[in-house]
């Protein structure tokens, strides 16, 4: 009963603020804002018309939707293990930081779609330029909240440690990375938001496949239900994998005494 | 009964001419086999530096220390130590269980059972049987500080080194941990080598105290404690002997012994805990 209570509480104004937008995109008829009802239906003919044999699923799924999840998840995979390897590097080091600190500080400062077109000529397109601009726009928060996550380890906990003899796999597995963890994930979180508009934005340039490019498709047709599908699809995207990386955080972040602090506080990297 | 620890003119400065300052200042003492010895000193004196150097977690700037034998260089394989921060030392992210086992997953020879067995075996020793799958913050701080010591002692260390380890608990936790210890001590036979700055926990805790002077470390006097091995709260801490002891090392404290050249300097620390130097 109350998670139903807790179920409507939580999206009463959004069915709500959906609800008035059909009322009012009927009596506006206007094609460019066709009601979400119109848009439901396209949605199904897009992609949950297709034969049996293949879960209803038609080829836009198979040739543009599942690719596009491939590239946010592999680049931003790639981040991960590319942010947290050397933000752990970095972190441990006691002067790295000081020479590598500018140089990622003006990078960072970069917004990651500018660089499509020097990747373009660097790469032409394809899925390596797609992957580097989300590899780079999204490895920043990662790497540096690593850093500061690496740097949080206090001095008793060191301390306690080395009283161990802890060997350097222990100390990094069971103490350095647990306690960088919260910061980690506030990294991630925001990294996996930058990836997903990343991946919409490297779609848009050129003529190739995905949902960046269905979507511009769309709009250069005219055919506004279908664009709005995509536009719906992606917010749907971006809810879906952030619960889902909300869900990890919170089995693994279970340890910490007041659940819910870290969710709140999203670092400023 | 043989030496199990032995410090010789151990000297520790930290920073080098002009903002040199000397913590600890020619110290010799051995601690035996079994003995459960107390340092006792006023705050700041340079207590946790003196332990911190036997613990090999920093190298002194003179002398040497030798743990059965063995000139220490770095941190000696077979030492423990329990620091006076347990709600910082304890790794909140591992369970209780986790945290006793941390030392043992690196140690050759030891099966997940035999492991989990002995965490379990060191909780009961320090009374804390069923609480393994909690976490740090779920427990009250005697009950934490008594998880690090069940932490040190499951390594079935040869010397438990012990930084003012009942300092943050209240008065009865304190007293309860200070029974537990020494029916430890008992018990195992374990050399422990305590540090205090409460007069009257050295002399009911000891067989031995040693009195520090005020910084720079020296020691002013090293007594053997002359009461019954079992200790009672209450009537021990009235018997005559404990009564005169303890007086004779707040003696020695308040007149740092034969140290004249030490200017009163105000230590601060004299104010915020007068009743433990009175
Ligand atoms: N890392 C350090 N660098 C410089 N000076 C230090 C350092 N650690 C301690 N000191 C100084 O050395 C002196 C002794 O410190 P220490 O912590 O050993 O005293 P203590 O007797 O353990 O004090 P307390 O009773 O407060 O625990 C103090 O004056 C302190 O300021
Ligand atoms: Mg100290």
């Amino acid at each position: 009963m109350s998670t139903v209570l807790g179920f409507l509480r939580r999206w009463s104004l959004f069915l709500g603020l959906v609800v008035l937008w059909e009322l009012a995109t009927r009596l506006a008829n206007d094609p460019f804002f066709p009601p979400p009802t119109t848009i439901l239906q396209k949605i199904g003919e897009l992609w949950f018309s297709g034969p049996v044999s293949r879960l209803f699923l038609t080829d836009d799924v198979y040739v543009d939707i599942l690719p596009s999840l491939g590239r946010v998840l592999g680049g931003w995979s790639i981040a991960v293990v590319l942010g947290v390897g050397l933000g752990t590097a970095l972190g441990r080091s006691r002067t790295g930081m000081d020479y590598v600190g500018p140089l990622f500080a003006f990078m960072r400062a970069i917004p990651p779609p500018t660089l499509i077109p020097v990747f373009l000529v660097l790469l032409s397109i394809g899925t390596t330029m797609k992957l580097t601009t989300i590899v780079f726009g999204s490895v920043w928060p990662i790497l540096l909240n690593t850093v500061d996550g690496v740097r949080s380890v206090n001095a008793t906990q060191r301390d306690t440690a080395r009283s161990f003899r802890t060997p350097q796999r222990y100390w990094i597995t069971l103490v350095v990375l647990p306690a960088a963890l919260p910061k980690i994930f506030a990294g991630l979180r925001l990294s996996l938001s930058i990836a997903l508009i990343l991946m919409v934005v490297s779609e848009m340039v050129g003529v190739t496949d995905g949902i960046g490019f269905e979507l511009i498709f769309s709009q250069q047709r005219f055919d506004f239900p279908a664009m709005w599908s995509w536009i719906v699809l992606l917010g749907a995207l971006g809810y879906g994998l952030n619960a889902l990386l909300l869900a990890v955080e919170r089995r693994m972040l279970g340890w910490q005494q007041t659940s819910g602090a870290t969710t709140a506080k999203t670092s400023g990297a | 009964m043989s030496t199990m620890l032995n410090v010789t003119g151990l000297s520790h400065r930290y920073g080098s001419g002009e903002n040199a300052h000397v913590a600890v200042n020619d110290l010799t003492f051995v601690v035996e086999t079994g003995e459960l010895a107390c340092i006792v000193g006023p705050s700041g004196c340079g207590k946790s530096t003196l332990l911190r150097c036997i613990s090999g977690l920093i190298e002194p700037t003179g002398g040497e220390v030798t743990l059965h034998g063995d000139r220490v260089t770095g941190v000696p394989e077979d030492l423990a130590v329990v620091f006076q921060d347990y709600s910082r030392s304890l790794f909140p992210w591992l369970t209780v269980r986790q945290n006793v086992e941390f030392p043992l997953r690196w140690k050759r020879n030891l099966s997940r059972a035999e492991r989990r067995e002995r965490a379990e075996e060191a909780l009961s020793w320090v009374n804390l049987p069923g609480v393994g799958g909690k976490y740090p913050w779920q427990l009250s701080g005697g009950m934490q500080q008594r998880v690090s010591i069940a932490r040190a002692l499951a390594r079935r260390p040869a010397l438990l080194l012990m930084d003012e380890p009942f300092a943050s608990v209240d008065a009865q936790t304190r007293f309860e941990l200070e029974d537990l210890l020494r029916s430890v001590q008992v018990a195992h036979g374990s050399t422990i080598l305590l540090v205090t700055h409460d007069i009257d926990e050295s002399v009911y805790l000891g067989d031995r105290v040693l009195v520090l002077s005020k910084s720079p470390a020296r020691i002013v006097a090293d007594l053997p404690v002359d009461l019954p091995p079992e200790r009672d709260q209450i009537t021990t801490r009235e018997s005559k002997n404990f009564v005169s002891l303890r007086g004779e090392v707040a003696r020695l404290l308040h007149g740092g012994g034969d140290a004249p050249e030490q200017a009163p300097t105000g230590e601060p620390a004299d104010t915020t805990e007068p009743s433990t130097l009175a």
